[in-house]
């Protein structure tokens, strides 16, 4: 007892403050990602063969550019576009600049999500509101759109855990966090308990985002009840 | 009226050309009750699609009105959609939205203004009988409930054609009897133009006042309901009719 209050005593900030950082990475990206990648998905599904604005050609280059963003390994990306979080954030250190590369890295993988879950919607009432007399951008935004809500918040909670293990790949490069506390105390420093603590707290954040975003997931949806 | 000239279609597929539909004609007066019946794959379904302008057809022509419905361009193509109210097979309803949020789908999409949505809804649910379940999912309701709200919508904006592609072929016959009463009230109340797809030869017998056979992608007969099931002249027609006598 009289160990682990000191231990706290000791840490607590520290970790209070790496779980901070680390939240704010995880959102920050997740949020600019999900305003890019929501209509890179939704340009992907109504491109596709069969699609409200089928377009093969574009569809292919679209998605080969999708594909090559979403190969690169993210330390590769993160140095990669360093001068572009240089241009952006300033600076290519901290938190705030690690939120560029986390970004770019979840807006692909965002688009994916969200044309999967775009896919799933029966084709037939994408039809019947075509015969409604609905234009292209009323289908996207009064069909699916408002068919996938409950798929795109499971999606979201996949992306969102995704950003935050990416957060630790940042944390070990100077970006702070819990990643960051991690590498420095655990690898560095043969700080073993700091090191299972910041993981025990990662697991914490996973556990919990999961588990709101279930939730609301099962909140949403209309169809089983 | 609709008039059906010469239409044929033909989808090209990997395997080959499929031919769907070869040179049907005929005519759709207003007022009636008009029954396409035809076995699975005698091109009922390819008929509605091209009736509801998903498909364009390979040669010949649809003219609602007097007008090709081929030549429109894209706006006057979404406005002649609306004279035409469509009730599918799986009903495609919205299944993230309410009873009454469905049925205001497509006054929604003519940016009605609420009062007008919410009068209109509830005159609707009026009609089909479903005024206790507008703030139901679709999930909770039966097949006959949801073919009513899927009628609904269809009727929404006061299309001058209701198009039905096996309306009751889900429904038990109760419901069924139910949903052709409906049909029958619609047509004669609202003096809309019903065009009913269909494999069952009792749905026609019992609202349809005129009728086509379809076979194998042709019209092989058409006439009034009364001169076919008394006197069918085509082998599919007296093969249908005869096992019902």
């Amino acid at each position: 007892m009289q160990a682990v209050f000191e231990f706290f005593s000791q840490n607590g900030s520290l970790l209070w403050e790496g779980t901070l950082e680390t939240l704010y990475m995880t959102l920050v990206p997740t949020l600019f990602g999900y305003a890019l990648g929501l209509p890179m998905g939704v340009l992907l599904t109504i491109t596709k063969e069969g699609g409200i604005a089928c377009a093969p050609r574009f569809h292919a280059v679209f998605g080969w550019l999708v594909n090559i963003l979403r190969s690169l390994p993210f330390i590769i990306l993160m140095i990669f576009i360093i001068p572009l979080t240089r241009l952006i954030a300033g600076t290519s250190i901290g938190a705030t600049a690690a939120c560029v590369p986390l970004t770019i890295a979840a807006a692909p993988f965002i688009a994916r999500m969200v044309e999967q879950s775009l896919e799933e919607i029966d084709a037939g009432v994408v039809e019947a509101a075509k015969c409604m007399g609905a234009t292209n951008l009323q289908i996207i935004t009064r069909v699916l759109l408002v068919e996938s809500v409950p798929s795109l918040l499971r999606g979201l909670s996949i992306s969102t855990i995704t950003l935050l293990g990416y957060t630790a790949i940042t944390g070990a490069v100077g970006a702070g966090g819990l990643g960051n506390i991690a590498f420095r105390f655990g690898f560095q420093r043969y700080q073993d308990d700091v090191m299972y603590v910041t993981v025990a707290l990662l697991i914490l954040l996973v556990c919990v985002v999961q588990a709101v975003f279930n939730r609301f997931a099962k909140k949403a949806d209309k169809r089983s009840r | 009226m609709i008039e059906i000239k010469n239409l044929s279609k033909i989808y090209k597929e990997k395997s080959g050309r499929v031919v769907a539909l070869t040179d049907a004609s005929t005519q759709i007066q207003d007022g009636d009750i008009f029954g396409i019946i035809g076995m699975s794959g005698a091109g009922k379904s390819t008929l509605l699609r091209c009736l509801c302008l998903l498909e364009k057809p390979s040669a010949g022509q649809i003219l609602l009105d007097g007008r090709d419905l081929a030549s429109l361009s894209g706006k006057e193509l979404r406005m002649a959609r609306r004279q035409m109210g469509v009730v599918f097979q799986g009903y495609n309803l919205l299944m993230q939205k309410t009873v009454f949020e469905n049925i205001a789908f497509p006054l929604k999409l003519e940016k009605y203004d609420r009062e007008k949505v919410n009068a209109r809804v509830s005159e609707l649910l009026e009609l089909v009988g479903l005024s206790d379940r507008a703030d139901s999912y679709p999930s909770q309701l039966s097949g006959g409930q949801k073919q009513r709200v899927a009628l609904a919508r269809a009727l929404a904006t006061q299309p001058k054609y209701l198009l039905c592609d096996e309306p009751t072929s889900a429904l038990d016959p109760l419901t069924t009897q139910s949903v052709l009463n409906l049909l029958q009230d619609i047509s004669q109340k609202l003096g809309v133009t019903v065009i009913i797809i269909t494999h069952e030869l009792s749905v026609v017998r019992t609202i349809c006042n005129r009728m086509v056979v379809i076979d194998n992608g042709r019209f092989v007969e058409q006439g009034t309901v009364a001169e076919i099931f008394h006197a069918p002249q085509s082998t599919i027609a007296q093969q249908l009719i005869g096992k019902e006598a």
